[in-house]
């Protein structure tokens, strides 16, 4: 009985991690008595529980998660979404409208296009099937204005920081609506056009140096200069 | 061609033409995660041949009809470039293009979790730029590695090197010469934990005793080549590593 690697070490796919009376946890899998790692990460193990953070990964849909989709089809029965996930997902025509949906009467169109974007819960989602999306929920729904960008699924709790300190930051110095979908898919929207260039840059530098040394204090001053910038012009 | 003029593979010296000992393979240089908008990538120079690959997904299977119910489609597109060989290649995939592509898709589908991802399918396209001998084991090496960057799970990596018979003599990872004129060639794929045979061809004619010897060498050789492949991953992301451990102190 022996856990091998020591704590947060790299590994990468089929490297022993533990061997005898351990459990194979995330990204691990199991031979006899032996866990291994299946994915590039920092392993740990909490107590026998052997896993190993990714890296890096693709977004698999968990029910609950809020996300961001665009609407690249419609079918009689609800509109298909890209989620940025393996499997597009479906929002029910009757999730959507209050009363029962009447094709006779209703114009799809009239509530979702195809390439309009809605926020929305994973409902319900097992492989065998594509995921549910509802919008029953405050604060969902379609996305009438803002900028969407694209970000690392395995980046986002570096941008929401801990207990939102990092989002909610960038959102108090630029004044800006930050809305993040667990896909990687984030939506900003401000009062002019600038502000939302700046929010963005603000993103993307914490994407690009999310793992660097102080990166609250350095998005902060990043923050404070450009808008200085701007009052002078 | 110029080829037919060297009838000697060996020199008298008992090098190879290209100076290598009997047993020494070519040297190596690998790049991960070099084309930014696929899911995983990677780059390799193995002596003259320079290969990309390139993966695409877990991601929907088109045509639709293709999707399999219990795990994900393990699909893959070997293609040389016009330019990688010494006379022009049509660029319309050839016979042995269809087959190295089937024979590589096969190759790497043991190592895939594929159980996780149902009704998904896996696409993976191989770029010959420069082709000098081999160019299906170090595909195979390359696209084991872009699997990883891809960060689909995986059991193992797969480890490619080629063994043959030049001038009566058994040797390692054979260049583009040699696999004209030599007298067999044994390219094999293992995955080298628990050293299953993923690939297994062979062209020219090998003794019983040499098949064995040659294919001892080629295990051997492939060894070597997951040993590089363990430093190309790590090297990469050791980086990361050491950052994101400053993060949890200053924390």
């Amino acid at each position: 009985m022996q856990y091998l690697v020591e704590k947060r070490q790299l590994v990468i796919p089929g490297e022993l991690l533990a061997e005898g009376d351990y459990k194979s946890g995330k990204n691990t899998y199991q031979e006899e008595n032996r866990v291994y790692s299946s994915l590039i990460g920092l392993a740990n193990h909490i107590g026998k529980n052997v896993f190993v953070v990714a890296i890096k990964t693709g977004y698999m849909p968990i029910v609950g998660d809020l996300v961001i989709g665009k609407v690249i089809d419609m079918k009689l029965s609800g509109w298909i979404i890209d989620i940025n996930a393996p499997y597009s997902a479906i929002l029910f025509t009757s999730d959507a409208f209050d009363r029962s949906f009447n094709a006779r009467k209703d114009e799809m169109s009239d509530f979702l296009k195809v390439g309009d974007l809605i926020f929305a819960k994973v409902n319900a989602f097992d492989r065998t099937r594509d995921p549910i999306l509802t919008i029953r929920d405050q604060g969902l729904g379609k996305v009438n204005r803002g900028r969407v960008i694209k970000i690392t699924s395995t980046k986002i709790p570096r941008l929401i920081g801990r207990k939102g300190s990092m989002v909610n930051m960038v959102k108090r110095e630029t004044g800006c609506q930050i809305t993040i979908g667990q896909n990687g898919i984030v939506l900003v929207s401000g009062k002019n056009p600038e502000l939302e260039a700046l929010a963005i840059l603000a993103i993307r530098t914490i994407e690009k140096d999310a793992h660097t040394l102080g990166l609250t204090d350095k998005i902060s001053k990043l923050l404070k200069r450009e808008e200085r910038k701007e009052i002078k012009q | 061609m110029s080829h037919n003029k060297v009838k000697k593979l060996l020199k008298k010296n008992g090098l190879r033409l290209d100076d290598r000992k009997l047993d020494e393979l070519r040297s190596i240089k690998i790049e991960i995660g070099v084309i930014e908008k696929a899911s995983g990538s990677a780059y390799i120079e193995w002596g003259k041949n320079k290969i990309m690959a390139a993966i695409y997904g877990p991601r929907e299977v088109h045509p639709r009809r293709l999707s399999l119910t219990n795990k994900a489609l393990v699909r893959c597109r070997y293609h040389m470039t016009p330019f990688s060989t010494e006379d022009r290649k049509r660029p319309a995939p050839s016979r042995r293009e269809v087959e190295l592509s089937k024979v590589i898709a096969t190759a790497v589908e043991p190592i895939i979790f594929t159980e996780l991802y149902p009704r998904t399918g896996i696409d993976i396209f191989i770029e010959v730029l420069e082709s000098d001998g081999g160019t299906r084991c170090a595909a195979l090496t390359v696209t084991s590695l872009a699997l990883a960057d891809a960060g689909i799970p995986l059991k193992d990596l797969v480890a490619a090197c080629a063994a043959g018979k030049i001038d009566g003599q058994i040797v390692l990872d054979m260049n583009g010469i040699e696999d004209q004129i030599g007298e067999a060639d044994l390219p094999i794929a293992i995955t080298p934990r628990n050293k299953e045979i993923t690939l297994l061809q062979m062209d020219g004619i090998l003794t019983q005793e040499e098949f064995k010897k040659a294919l001892n060498l080629a295990i051997e050789g492939c060894k070597k080549i997951y040993d590089i492949q363990k430093e190309a991953l790590r090297s990469k992301y050791t980086i990361v590593k050491e950052e994101t451990e400053k993060i949890k102190e200053e924390e």
